[in-house]
């Protein structure tokens, strides 16, 4: 029997949501980390019964959470779950360490939203993207952005110091969220290659596993920078692949839904008939590389759906043609917003759509987005929606 | 000469702690901000981060210091808590500012 898992997190805990593979009814579980914004959480593709969240908070920092069955039971991975070592039989789970590599990048400066250079702060995980082979390796985006990675299931966290010592770090500048690494994406067919992207900075890719980065931005357009063809400096809001087409890549910029067929070499825009073309998320069918799915926002002074209306877009042309789905989703006086870590997808045959909003709905589509229905309807603001399949 | 001094901590602390409201915690040497949370870190390496960034050490900028109805925040890390504290009469507190929602 079929299986799905749905991890959310939101701005005041995370919520796990189990269904059959039928997927019209859910059990809800959480909040976990009550009262902690949980950026994401993420399961391994190795071991599902592997998941890491990612749990922060402006008055106490980044905690990293690990649960070995499935998220049933959490610690903090420094000591394995139940063994007590700390005097007073306290779980030791030191697991919030993120220090930036100053030996193998020096700490340089980033641009400020003044205009003036600002030295690299930690301030949060953002992203957790599990290894597609091993479930005790792990990388995090952080912020102030960078690439850290565990290799012991999320105890200790090495920065790859390449990334943010590409060089090119001075022209990088936090957009209104801060300065992200938001997105992470493994190559199933090439261990060595990762893509990242920043904001605001853009995308980036390596093929040495994260020794050495290259930007990959040519082709993106951006009149909010002085330059807007500069190889680095674009808000690039989310990426996604399928795995199955490594080198097809989509990107949802701060405006401009944009398509790759080069791993990243080159873009082009896609934008076609949407509505509007600023938005956050953005993913891939599961086994339709061309067919995509975006949820445009109205502009960058208004972050809320167009028109009152939710509705997904979705092309099934690779881009430029889109249609609106709507079926279940409010279509008069919804504001709500879809952040760029809140949409994903099953691997059932008909390829389950997922997605949260910032009014704390969380939406799925059993039929790959021809109609919707709510999960729940009443969570804090969804920050992050990511789904395992148990087949 | 080992001293037991009181902390008090926020709800979210004590939670990443698995801790009451109030801990017990033995301090070496002089009684200081320093020295409480480093005793106090040693105890329960979980809040190692939570309470000083730990590259720079500095205490994370919500958070503040309180004890016999001062606000020691802004006070040298190295300067001797009240006698009340050291003598475990008052606890020392560590407070979530008041921010946001």
């Amino acid at each position: 029997m079929s299986k799905v898992r749905v991890l959310v997190g939101t701005r005041k805990g995370a919520f796990i949501l189990t269904s059959d593979g039928k997927r019209d009814k859910w059990e809800v579980n959480g909040p976990l980390f009550a009262g902690w914004e949980l950026y994401h959480l993420k399961g391994s593709p190795a071991d599902p019964n592997r998941i890491y969240a990612s749990q922060t908070s402006g008055w106490f920092g980044q905690v990293i959470q690990r649960s070995d069955d499935g998220g049933k039971t959490w610690h903090q991975p420094g000591t394995p779950p139940g063994e007590t070592t700390a005097p007073g039989g306290m779980p030791k789970g030191e697991s919030n360490k993120f220090v930036y590599d100053a030996a193998g990048a020096p700490l340089t400066t980033h641009q400020w939203y003044d205009g003036t250079q600002h030295p690299w702060e930690f301030k949060r995980v953002w992203h957790l993207e599990p290894s597609l082979t091993d479930p005790d390796t792990v990388y995090a985006g952080v912020e102030d952005a960078a690439l850290f990675k565990s290799t012991d299931g999320g105890q200790n966290w090495k920065e790859l110091p390449g990334l943010r010592g590409h060089g090119t770090g001075p022209k990088w500048q936090p957009g209104a969220g801060g300065m992200c690494l938001h997105t992470i994406i493994l190559d199933p067919s090439d261990p060595k290659r990762i893509y990242i992207a920043i904001s605001a900075a853009g995308a980036f890719r390596t093929d040495d596993g994260g020794k050495t980065w290259k930007p990959i931005n040519k082709g993106l357009y951006s009149k909010y920078i002085p330059d807007p063809h500069a190889e680095v400096g674009h808000c690039v809001h989310h990426i996604a692949m399928n795995p199955k087409r490594p080198g097809l890549l989509f990107m949802q910029k701060h405006w401009d839904v944009m398509r790759s067929d080069d791993a990243g070499d080159n873009w082009h825009e896609v934008s076609g008939n949407l509505p509007t073309d600023f938005g956050f998320a953005i993913d891939v069918h599961a086994h339709e590389p061309e067919t995509v799915y975006v949820v445009p926002i109205k502009s960058d002074g208004e972050h809320y759906v167009h028109e009152g209306k939710l509705r997904v877009y979705r092309s099934r042309t690779g881009g430029n043609e889109w249609e609106p789905l709507t079926k279940g989703l409010p279509q008069k006086d919804c504001y709500v917003d879809v952040l760029r870590d809140a949409m994903a997808v099953d691997t059932l045959d008909d390829c389950g759509i997922y997605f949260g909003t910032t009014g704390g709905q969380v939406y799925v589509s059993p039929n790959a987005g021809d109609s919707w229905q709510p999960i729940v309807h009443d969570l804090p603001a969804v920050l992050s929606v990511e789904v395992q399949t148990m087949k | 000469m080992a001293v037991m001094i009181r902390v008090e901590l926020p709800q979210h602390l004590r939670t990443l702690a698995h801790v009451g409201q109030e801990v017990p915690i033995e301090v070496e040497g002089p009684v200081t901000q320093r020295s409480v949370l480093d005793a106090l870190e040693e105890r329960y390496p979980m809040l190692k981060g939570a309470i000083r960034d730990h590259g720079t050490r500095q205490r994370r900028a919500f958070l503040r210091f309180f004890a016999c109805q001062e606000d020691l925040t802004h006070e040298s890390p190295d300067a001797p808590l009240p006698d009340p504290v050291v003598s475990g009469k008052e606890p020392f507190l560590i407070i979530g500012a008041i921010a946001g929602g």
